[in-house]
């Protein structure tokens, strides 16, 4: 009875801790992939090769002093950066690591659940997400957060079509919903289903950008235009909050991106048996390092493309992404009847 | 304690629809007599839901979901109608939307 | 035992936003427990072995309805709102005493039949088993499917309709 509560837990717990040192250390990670694009050194002088430089940046913000605006409305002030912070994080109750692994013995699974409508409470809950934005611009009281916010909420919401189209895609693809189960029919189709559905993985990455806020698509953070974005007038440790939902999201959609596309925790060519070597490294490792490999392109993409203006993302999101979604799915239902 | 019976969810939906009901005949600000209104919506999804898992017929779940596609448009024509008349008349108060009562 | 506990954590919450959403003044606010509500609707949903039902609770009306409400509270938000000042018509009296009298007469009925129950009510709960979204799924596109049509013609006409009431030079 205990051991069926106690190890969920844990799991949890581990899974919540490793995901806040991880996000955490994705700032060190983008300021230095960022310094080396532009032949900097980036961050240097706390610990060896500036290596602990996000404990001293989580020290300074904890130190800080929190200012509540006087006109703003204090309890929706608080409650934003909470609601944009809690998504991302259950967010990965459905993301699987791997089947399962051994550890010191104990035989445990690596994912925390496997619910039937998994990939459907995925959508549902970075749909919530949005709120933190739109009630952060709001209850600043202040010009640009809510321009900002309300930006951001604008192309959250229409990109969030795309993004749900394409999922739509890939459920009829793999015939359930399940997180585990789209990776079983990949390993049964022999096949990652980035070569299956290639438009699917263009318009998802693409939403995914756009849905974390990333560059191109960082219009509600555009520094030029709208001095910094919905959390202008947050400050301390309620300013993290913000900045680490950001990275926390981006390791949401890489996670989803690697479960979908990349076929999980699976080997490459795991039905190859001349490269059976490769099945020595554990699959939660292989896991990690795609998710490791989509991170790494955020950033490089952030390092590569101007900004977009808000009139062409518009354009790109209903124009260009929704119609090609809608085509794709159509392509797909009717090769899965034909075939 | 007494097991949980349909009857609880039901007595629990009746509870959320006379709340709804209040804030209908209530508030004079229109967004909020219809969001008043999704809750008493939410009441009856919760009515069938209980039903569905009563008689294990997935049909109440079905109704459900055809309720909140009518909700949803509901709320988007409702709220269209709702900011056409604010940039006529400036105001979402029920008691001065009665221009169509001669 | 467990189940007893979260329905009633749930229902708490469930009435408290309820009661929230329709005395707060600030129309923000009421949005917030609004979402509130629903979420917590939600997991009701999941106790009842609905799961399919939850997460379009969460996705349309959490995250697109109330969006939409949101928006709308926010372009029309005004200096004064009209619920302002103390309300003292007699509506608002008569509104209460219904109210009233209707969850009355609905708890009424109900313990009634919890009393005397009929033959269809002695059917035990299913245990919640591993999935529905395949029955939902087959049954709105088998028995349902004209309905199903119909609500997707709805949907296209509401949204046509929003867009021609919401646009500037109509």
């Amino acid at each position: 009875m205990i051991h069926a509560y106690l190890v969920p837990v844990l799991k949890i717990l581990v899974l919540l801790n490793a995901l806040l040192v991880s996000v955490t250390f994705m700032t060190l990670l983008e300021r230095k992939v960022l310094a080396w694009v532009q032949v900097r050194l980036g961050p240097m002088r706390v610990g060896p090769y500036g290596s602990l430089q996000p404990i001293a940046d989580a020290i300074k913000l904890l130190l800080k002093e929190d200012i509540t605006p006087v006109r703003a409305d204090k309890w929706v002030f608080t409650l934003a950066p909470i609601v944009s912070m809690v998504p991302a994080l259950i967010a990965f109750a459905v993301i699987p690591f791997d089947r399962d692994a051994t550890f010191f013995g104990y035989r445990v699974s690596l994912f925390i659940a496997d619910v039937n409508v998994g990939l459907l409470y995925l959508v549902s809950i970075t749909s919530i997400g949005v709120y933190g934005i739109i009630l952060a611009g709001y209850a600043s009281n202040s010009k640009f957060p809510l321009l900002a916010g309300l930006r951001a909420s604008a192309q959250l919401v229409s990109y969030e079509i795309a993004v749900t189209m394409m999922l739509v895609s890939i459920v009829a693809t793999a015939g359930t919903l399940s997180m585990i189960g789209i990776i079983d029919a990949q390993y049964n189709a022999r096949v990652w289903y980035i070569f299956l559905q290639p438009v699917a993985f263009v318009i998802l990455f693409i939403g995914g950008l756009a849905e974390t806020n990333r560059a191109p698509f960082d219009l509600p953070e555009a520094e030029q235009e709208l001095t910094g974005g919905y959390h202008t007038e947050y400050s301390g440790m309620r300013f993290a909050l913000f900045f680490l939902a950001e990275y926390a999201n981006m390791i949401v959609v890489s996670a989803v991106a690697t479960t979908l596309f990349l076929g999980g925790w699976l080997r490459p060519f795991p039905h190859v048996a001349v490269l059976g070597f490769l099945g020595y490294v554990p699959g939660w490792i292989w896991f990690l390092l795609k998710t490791f490999v989509f991170l790494y392109i955020f950033i490089w993409i952030r390092a590569t493309l101007p900004r977009y203006r808000y009139d062409q993302l518009m354009r790109l999101g209903w124009k260009v992404l929704i119609p090609l979604g809608i085509a794709n799915l159509v392509v797909t239902a009717i090769l899965k009847v034909l075939v | 304690m007494m097991p949980i019976t349909p009857y609880h969810y039901l007595v629990l939906a009746a509870a959320l629809f006379a709340i709804g009901l209040v804030g209908v005949m209530v508030r004079r600000n229109i967004i909020i007599v219809l969001m008043s209104i999704e809750l008493m919506l939410n009441a009856v999804n919760i009515n069938l839901a209980a039903f569905s898992y009563q008689l294990h017929d997935a049909a109440g779940q079905v109704f459900a979901i055809f309720i909140v596609a009518v909700a949803a448009a509901e709320a988007a024509v409702g709220l269209g109608i709702i900011l056409a008349f604010f940039r006529n008349k400036e105001t979402v108060n029920i008691d001065d939307m009665n221009i169509m009562r001669w | 035992m467990l189940e007893a506990i979260v329905f009633y954590t749930l229902a708490t919450f469930i009435l408290g936003f309820g009661v929230m959403v329709v005395t707060t003044k600030n129309p923000v606010h009421c949005v917030l427990f609004l979402v509130a509500n629903f979420l917590c609707v939600a997991m009701i949903y999941v106790l009842l072995a609905a799961e399919f039902l939850a997460v379009i609770q969460i996705l349309v009306y959490a995250g697109g309805i109330v969006v939409l409400y949101l928006f709308v509270v926010m372009l029309v938000n005004l200096r004064r709102p009209p619920d302002a000042q103390i309300d003292t018509r007699r509506q608002a009296r008569v509104g209460f005493v219904l109210a009233a009298l209707l969850l009355a007469e609905i708890s009424a009925i109900l313990m009634y039949s919890a009393v005397h129950p009929s033959s269809v009510a002695t059917i035990a709960p299913q245990v919640a088993s591993g999935g529905n979204t395949e029955t939902v799924g087959m049954l709105l596109y088998t028995d349902y499917l004209v309905p199903f049509e119909v609500a997707s013609m709805l949907l296209l006409v509401a949204m046509v309709g929003a867009i021609v009431l919401a646009r500037r030079e109509a």
